[in-house]
């Protein structure tokens, strides 16, 4: 069947397809879905321009009911990348699928118009263009939500390192201002970055500073004291400051140990403390401190 | 038999550099000639540098709690010095936070660091 069905729609597409373009582009502008305010309508007309190009030639030696076959691959990578830049741009996974199913209005129209009275034929080649385009427009909302994922993953990362900075108080004094949730994976960024700081300034005191940290279960208080344990090892003693009363009150109803740490509950009482036992002077240009 | 860690002696105080990679004999090994040099020569305080130690196991975690509580014993202080942030991060992770042994971050600072303790003892 498919080596006979499809030839109507290789017809057309081959013989007709500045009128399809024609036909598409005019539907699409007309339709609700169109944002005018995200994209040009000359990029909208070379994008449909060159979709239909590459399906006439992935027709020629493909199977349209399989669109998932290696003649389609050209295709595929540019239904790829027209996802990929519409996820930027800011379009809904919906208007993104409809610039593809809304290949089928022309599509279909032409069809009856070749096929005229020859109703079984009709059918066939419809049903044929509907589970191809159906394919193509699946294929499109995949590579979509998969760019869109690859947006997000980075954007997490940036988060990620943008969240743990590791600013140097004074000589051998380091602060780390937590700011959000500790889990186990920013724990392995906080402590990595922490101890290679410590490494690279020689620090003898690092200051954790908890303020910017909404809650402290087990877990997080876990997590701290793993770092705390590490610098140690590194030979740098640890300050844990900004605990709130009520996260004071949490650890202890937890039966968290913290009193191996010196924890203080502001940042400038921990800064004291640090220049305290570092016995730091102030450098005579007091406003060079390094 | 033919590795051994060399054992230098500065002072009072004995300084171990751990270079090469450090299996179970060479660790053994090292806590029996230590052991043995500290009476010797009557060492104050033992400094191990492990900064070109790379890879750690908890057999290593637990043999340098070993020596720091034998030296300790033999009344010398122990600190490890130049632990890499790669080797501290796997200690912890292990659940071994070396209670009980000192630390500091190079030979300089663990140096001045035995000092001022045994000028406060």
């Amino acid at each position: 069947m498919s080596s006979l069905g499809g030839q109507a729609l290789r017809k057309i597409l081959s013989q007709s397809q500045q009128d399809i373009l024609a036909e598409w582009l005019q539907a699409q502008l007309k339709s609700a879905t169109l944002r005018s305010d995200l994209m040009k309508e000359g990029e909208l007309r070379e994008q449909s321009r060159v979709l239909l190009r590459l399906l006439e030639s992935a027709l020629a030696s493909g199977d349209p009911s399989r669109p998932q076959g290696p003649e389609w691959e050209e295709l595929r990578q540019f239904l790829a990348g027209v996802s990929r830049s519409r996820a930027q741009q800011g379009f809904s996974p919906a208007e993104t699928a409809t610039f593809v199913f809304s290949l089928k209005e022309p599509l279909f129209a032409r069809l009856r118009r070749e096929l005229g009275r020859d109703a079984q034929a009709l059918a066939d080649e419809t049903w044929l263009a509907t589970s191809m385009i159906d394919g193509l427009g699946l294929f499109t909302i995949e590579a979509f939500i998969k760019s869109r994922e690859s947006i997000i993953e980075r954007q997490q990362q940036e988060l990620l390192e943008l969240s743990t900075p590791v600013v140097q108080l004074w000589e051998s004094i380091l602060a780390l201002p937590l700011i959000g949730t500790l889990d186990s994976e920013r724990t392995q960024v906080v402590m990595q970055s922490l101890l290679e700081r410590i490494v690279q300034t020689g620090a003898a005191i690092a200051i954790i500073d908890i303020t910017g940290v909404p809650t402290v279960d087990t877990l997080v208080a876990q997590h701290l004291l793993k770092t705390v344990a590490a610098a140690r090892l590194m030979g740098a003693d640890c300050i844990i400051s900004g605990i709130r009363p009520q996260i004071a009150q949490t650890i202890v109803h937890l039966g968290v140990d913290l009193s191996e740490v010196t924890t203080k509950a502001s940042l400038a009482d921990a800064f004291a403390i640090a220049l305290r036992r570092t016995q730091a002077r102030l450098p005579s240009g007091a406003a060079s401190a390094s | 038999m033919s590795e051994k860690i060399p054992i230098l002696k500065m002072g009072q105080f004995l300084l171990v550099t751990i270079q090469v990679d450090m299996h179970d004999q060479l660790a053994l090994q090292l806590q029996e000639d230590l052991t043995e040099r500290i009476v010797q020569v009557h060492a104050r305080g033992v400094l191990i540098d492990i900064s070109a130690l790379e890879i750690v196991d908890s057999f290593i975690g637990r043999m340098l709690s070993n020596i720091a509580s034998m030296a300790r014993v033999l009344d010398a202080e122990t600190v490890v010095v130049g632990m890499r942030p790669a080797v501290a991060i796997t200690l912890v992770e292990l659940g071994m936070s070396l209670e009980g042994v000192s630390t500091a971050l190079d030979v300089d600072r663990g140096m001045a660091l035995l000092r001022t303790r045994l000028a406060t003892r």
